[in-house]
Formats: structure tokens, sequence, C-alpha cells
């Protein structure tokens, strides 16, 4: 967890995450990790007691995990989302839109060349999971 | 015989090597045998040569000659493009690569 | 055509800078190649061969004078005086220096061009009809469309670590002259119950070593939600395509292994959950657009006929049977430039040369050009008392071949004289083939025939929808070549089939000659060989081939 990088204001939640099967069979359990093939929709029914979901990355090509992290922001899923595993500086402002705001990676991120990399783009095309404003509505108001 | 090769990492040249360094041309390279493996973990590690391998070739008088016709246009560039070789002035050197 | 506004030029800039950043952490070092090698394919930048190569994006396939100019520049000063145009509408530069990349990228920039996703497991280029806007066929301008999708494809935060690599097709028209059903999605523009015009959706066509017609997944959408649409098509692909096997990580896998019916079943659960929650896009952005694809000025009362004592000079003749097309506007004419010199390299053209078309283009056609997915160009609104003048200007620089569509018309991959992929040369079959029919009345006694070459079962040549087709294999260490008859690329879509054993290079080519020479004997009057072959069937040609 010494890589830990956070993007919310409350503490980290301190509970271990639980795989998909153990979560959905313990009615108390409060943080999940999802792994890449699994599917996210399984959770929505349980929004209520989740605080940390963790999707893994095994491969950082592998990109199952950014279709998780829509669907559970899409659902309305407002907890901490955690990119776990092969996660790299180059694929962090694809995740972010995505909705992760929490990243534990293998490998220590330069927060230097983490910070360039999520304000290069000063603007974007799609609306996504972030609060980015797609060009198309700043275009027509 | 077995030859070490690459591309480099700046330029993207076929690049063989040499026992000491890296040529751009095929004649230079030795023969590193049964010694190629450690030789090219170092490589690799130092990143300056992508995707080094290990590949047979034939000693011949004229130099090593890759065994695969693929090495062999790596050595020498484009057959249907002579002028941009590494042999330009010979109009027939396409015909080595057969 | 589409003008970057300035939201587009700081995307496009922004792309530059990060390029630059990750080229410097490569060189240092910070970065192995095996995480350098997505970044660097994400823009387009392949190790090829001899070095690296370079492919710059031709969004659906439309070039100005401006950036044909610079694409001249960059082949001058960065590569060896020459570009290749793709099979896909893009123009690849070979001998690109990796130190040298995130130049060129701020050079392209500076003309609204860049390297976005034209590689690597990505939404690629989005290819279209290079005579949309000018065609008399089509029932609406795809290009709006394209551009819109070029956007909201570009840095997609969810779709940019796909299984492999998506590419979509878009046509309007009922011929098909984009290979659309070979591509990942296929949409065509077509008329709904209503009258107003939405898509019709086929997905999971491809070629590469399984090769599949794409199959039909929605025969109508309605316009507002294509991309909600392309999105759940997306989604359900990438959660549910294969990761195990790169062989088997398309889309058209995925479709084949559930069956189209599933697959739709799948894809139209995702819409409905997808649809509250992904915003349509706006009609003002679509007007936007569309606006900047208005036609050109032409003029009007121009006479439609071609001067006669002009049209005497048989040469000129010729190059008008072949090589113009008919405009929707009187007086007006498509003129497509042929890349398939005799003893050439189908698609290559120098920077010499690219200058002289961006002048021509300036000069006679609104200042409009097309990359054509058979490696050629195309001059979309040419006056017909221009043409005579333009053939001329095009003949002095060895531009005016007259086979667009003819047997010495071949689609050829660069082989394995360049790509590091390849089993075996492409470009030499291509060259001796057009070299046995170089004689222009056999060529036009032959008509329509359409050879395509691959120098590997990755078929970027697409031999599996040539009319004939080649496909080069490694046998044990020599090149061999397959032959391949029946396929089709256009509307009526088929995939070729194998002939048998292989052939070395020459034997190949007098393979080709012996299956043209059968189709001679059998063919009706003023039928294709494609309808020869469809009418009496494989066995007539495999006896010529094999005896």
């Amino acid at each position: 967890m010494d890589n830990l990088l956070r993007f919310r204001d409350d503490e980290p939640h301190e509970e271990p995450a639980v795989t998909l099967d153990a979560f959905l069979e313990q009615s108390d359990a409060t943080a999940v990790r999802l792994e890449a093939g699994e599917d996210a929709r399984l959770l929505i029914p349980h929004f209520g007691r989740l605080a940390l979901v963790e999707v893994s990355f095994p491969r950082f090509r592998d990109g199952r995990g950014y279709s998780s992290a829509r669907i559970l922001r899409e659902a309305g899923y407002t907890g901490e989302l955690r990119a776990e595993g092969d996660v790299l500086v180059d694929q962090l402002l694809f995740m972010r839109r995505c909705g992760f705001d929490s990243f534990a990676p293998a490998q220590p991120l330069d927060l230097d060349v983490v910070k360039a990399s999520l304000e290069r783009y000063p603007n974007v095309y799609q609306t996504a999971a972030d609060r980015s404003v797609p060009v198309w509505n700043l275009r027509h108001g | 015989m077995k030859l070490l090769t690459g591309n480099d990492l700046k330029s993207g040249a076929v690049t063989w090597w040499t026992g000491q360094d890296w040529s751009l041309h095929v004649e230079d390279a030795v023969d590193v045998g049964e010694h190629g493996e450690p030789i090219l973990a170092r490589e690799e590690a130092l990143r300056r040569v992508n995707t080094p391998a290990i590949i047979d070739a034939v000693a011949t008088p004229d130099g090593p000659r890759p065994a695969h016709i693929k090495h062999r246009i790596r050595a020498l560039g484009p057959t249907v493009r002579p002028d941009l070789t590494l042999k330009p002035a010979d109009p027939d050197a396409g015909g080595w690569v057969i | 055509m589409y003008k970057y506004d300035r939201f587009d030029q700081e995307i496009v800039d922004a792309r530059v800078d990060e390029f630059r950043d990750q080229t410097r952490r490569r060189i240092a070092g910070e970065l192995s190649e095996d995480q350098f090698k997505p970044l660097r394919l994400k823009n387009g930048l392949y190790l090829q061969l001899h070095a690296y190569m370079l492919r710059v994006a031709v969004p659906y396939g439309m070039m100005s004078g401006r950036q044909l100019r610079m694409l001249g520049h960059i082949a001058r000063t960065y590569s060896r005086d020459y570009g290749h145009f793709t099979t896909r509408q893009n123009m690849q530069f070979h001998w690109i220096k990796l130190e040298q990349a995130p130049d060129i990228l701020a050079e392209l920039a500076t003309v609204e061009m860049h390297a976005i996703q034209t590689s690597g497991e990505s939404i690629r280029n989005i290819s279209s009809d290079h005579f949309a806007g000018a065609a008399a066929d089509e029932i609406a301008d795809p290009r709006p469309w394209a551009e819109l999708i070029r956007q909201w494809t570009t840095f997609h935060p969810e779709f940019s670590y796909f299984p492999r690599k998506f590419k979509i097709a878009l046509t309007a028209s009922d011929n098909d002259r984009v290979a659309a059903l070979s591509h990942d999605i296929a949409l065509k523009l077509v008329p709904g119950p209503d009258g107003e015009i939405g898509f019709c959706v086929h997905v999971g066509g491809g070629m590469g070593r399984t090769p599949f017609i794409a199959k039909l997944v929605r025969p109508y959408l309605p316009p507002q939600h294509l991309l909600s649409y392309i999105a759940a098509i997306m989604r359900v692909w990438n959660r549910y395509g294969r990761r195990d096997n790169i062989h088997k990580a398309r889309i058209k896998i995925l479709v084949h292994d559930l069956g189209a019916e599933e697959f739709t079943r799948q894809v139209e659960e995702e819409w409905q959950l997808m649809l509250p929650t992904e915003p349509p896009f706006p009609q003002a952005e679509l007007d936007r657009i569309a606006v900047q694809f208005a036609p050109p000025p032409f003029e009007t009362g121009l006479a439609d006929t071609i001067d006669p004592a002009a049209a005497a000079d048989p040469a000129f003749a010729r190059w008008l049977t072949h090589n113009v097309h008919a405009h929707r506007q009187p007086g007006y004419a498509i003129v497509t430039v042929s890349l398939k010199p005799p003893g050439g390299i189908p698609g290559d053209i120098t920077a010499d040369q690219l200058e002289l078309l961006a002048d021509l283009a300036e000069r006679y056609a609104f200042d409009e050009l097309r990359s054509t997915h058979a490696q050629n160009v195309v001059l979309p609104h040419v006056r017909k008392a221009d043409l005579h003048a333009l053939w001329q200007a095009l003949d002095a620089a060895g531009l005016a071949t007259a086979n667009v569509d003819l047997v010495s018309d071949i689609i050829v991959c660069p082989g394995l004289d360049y790509c590091s992929l390849a089993n075996a040369r492409s470009i030499p079959v291509a060259q001796k083939i057009a070299d046995r029919f170089a004689d222009y009345d056999r060529q036009k006694d032959l008509g329509e025939l359409k050879i395509k070459i691959s120098g590997c079962i990755n078929a970027c040549g697409h031999h599996h929808v040539g009319h004939i087709g080649i496909l080069g294999v490694d046998r044990k260490g020599t090149e061999n070549y397959q032959l391949l008859l029946g396929g089709s690329g256009a509307e009526d879509a088929a995939l070729a089939k194998i002939t048998g054993p292989g052939f070395d290079e020459d034997g190949v080519v007098d393979a080709v000659e012996r299956t043209i020479e059968r189709y001679r004997q059998l063919r009706t009057e003023g039928e294709r060989f494609l309808d020869t072959y469809r009418r009496v069937g494989f066995e007539p040609f495999k006896e010529a081939i094999y005896g």
C-alpha cells in the first residue's frame, strides 16, 4: 500500500477487500476486489454497504477494468474505486476519466510525471465518469 | 554460426553484434556460439537495442550469411529499392537475398 | 473539408507534447520497450525491418493541398523522399528515427494532421468512401458522421485498451468502395421507416488468419443513437472478447463464437443499460461539422462534354475510360490518380509527386484530395474542361497510368521488403504480374479484375477479398505463394478460396496467367472475371492451374 495514490478527501478504507464470491456471500463485507473478467454489475444491489471496489489490472494492456469502472459509476456507485496491479502512469488519465479515484500500482509512480500526465490535455471529446466537459458542450454552450 | 542482432533504439536501424559493439553491417558480425544469451540479456538490460535476438547463419568467404531470408533482407535493405539498400551501387545486390 | 477549431488543435498539440515526453523517457531508459511499444503504436510508430515506420492518419481519406505538401516535406526531411498509401487510406513513412518522431508529429499538427490511433489495440482511423461528396450514387454525405466518430473515438477513455485493434468503415452508397464488410463495424447510411437517414450496422468483419464478412446486427439505427450503439458494441467486446490469444481477440471471433443473434442480443441489452448515461451528440455539433462539408462552389451551366479534339489522343482517351468517373454535378468529373505505374511500387509516391498533386488539387479540384483503400489518390471535383490539362500535368510526372480496377491496379502490402511480420515479399510479385499483363489492350480486354496480395496471414493486402488473391507464406525458409480465387471487397462481399498447393514467385505469376486465360475461354460477352467464377465455380480454374 506504500504506492497508494488517492484522489479522495475521505480516509482510506481499512477493511481488506474480499473476492467477489466472498463479498456476495458475506453480508457484512464492505470492500471487494474485482478481477478483470468479473461482472461489475453483480455489485449494483450492494452499493449501500460498499465502501471500496478494487479493480485488478493483471497487465496494463488488459482494458476490461475500464468498463468495470464505467459500469459502476454509471450505476451510481460513489465509494472509492481503486485500480490495482499493473497500473502505469500513461494509463492514469483514462482511468481517472472512467471513474477511478484511487490507485495501487505494483511499481511506484513518479509523482511529477503523474501530475503532468493528468494535466496535459486541456480538452476531451467524450462525456465520461469524470467532471470534464466535452468540447461538444463547450462549443455549443 | 550464431549471430546476435537487433534494431538500434534511436534510429531503428538493423544492428549486428561485433564482439564489442553493434555494427550496421552483417559482415562485422561475430559468431556468438553458445554464449549469446548472456550478451543478449546484458544488452537488453541496457535498453539501447530493441528486440535483440540470436539467429542462425552460415559462414561464407564474404562474411556471415543469415540462414533465414528475413534476416538477409534485414541485412541488405528492401530488395525492391536497391538504391535504399546498404549496397546502392550494386543493382544485383538483391540476388544475395535469394 | 473539416477545419480544426481551438479545441481540436489543443488536443493534437497536447498529444505531440505527450509523445515527446514518452519518447524522452524511453530514450532515457525509464520505460522498457515492452512498456513503450503500446504507447508508440498508439501514435502509429512501428518498428519495421530496417527502421521505424510512422503511419499518419488520413481521416476518412480526406486531404488538402496544404496537407499533401506537408506529407511531401516529411518524406523529404525525415524519410527517403517517398511515402506509401496504405490499404486503409492512411500514409506511412519508412526510415523514421525515433528521436525525430515527436518533431514529425509537431510538423503534422501545424496542418491539422496526426498519427493518433493509427496502430495498436485502439479504435483506428475511420475509413469512408473516397468519392464522398462527389459520387452520383450516395444517399447522403458520410463525412460529417465520419468526423463525428473521429472526434468521439479519439482518446476514448474506456476503449483505448481493447483486446485488439478496431476498425470502422462508413458508406453511403449501394456501391461499397471501402471494403466495408471487412471491418469490425460497417456503418451504411440508409433511410429508415419514416424516411429519416440512419445507419445499417454490420459487425464482425475482418481479414487476418480467420477472415469473416461482417454480420448484420441492426438493419436500421436512428441517427441520434449512433454513438451509444457503437459504445454498446465496443463494451460487449471489451468485456467479453478473448484476451488469452492474440489471434482470437478481434471482435469477429466473439461474433462468430456467440453467433450473430446472441451477440446482437447482448449488444441490445447493453445499449438499453447505457442509454440513460450515454448522452447523444448535440445536433448543433453535427450541424457545425456538416457545414464544413458543404459542396464547393461549383460553376453551373458548364458543358458536360470533353473536348473531342483532345479526346482523339488515344492515351488521354484510355485515361478517360479507366480513371475518370461520373460526378453528380454536370460539367464535373471525379479523377483517380493511379499509383500503380509499370515497374512501380503500388501505393508509393515521391515527395515531388506529393507536391505536384497538392498544386493540381489547388488548381483544378477545389483543393481536395482523397486517398483510396486501393492505394490510389482521387481528385474529386474536376471540371471536364480541365481534364486534358490535368492529364498532361499528371502524365509528365508519371501519374497518368490508365489502369484503375484493371489487372495491374493491384493492392499490395509492403511485405517482407519492409515489414517485420511478413513471411514473403509481396511487391515483387505485384510487379511481375503487372509486367506480364503490361499490354494495354490485354488489360482492357480483361476488364475489372482485382488482384490483392499479402505477404503474410495478417492480410493487409486484402488477399481474402481479391477476385484473385495471393498470400505469401514461409515454407521452410523460402518464399511460397498461395493462390486464392473468387473474393470480393465490394458490396457483393465474398471470401476467396485457396486453390491448392502454393508456388514460388514465378510459379504464382504463371498460375495467375493460367487462371486468367481460363476465364477468357469461359466468359460470356461482357462478363467480369468474378461473375464467370461465380457462374462456373472453382473446378474449371483449379484444373487450369494444376492441370
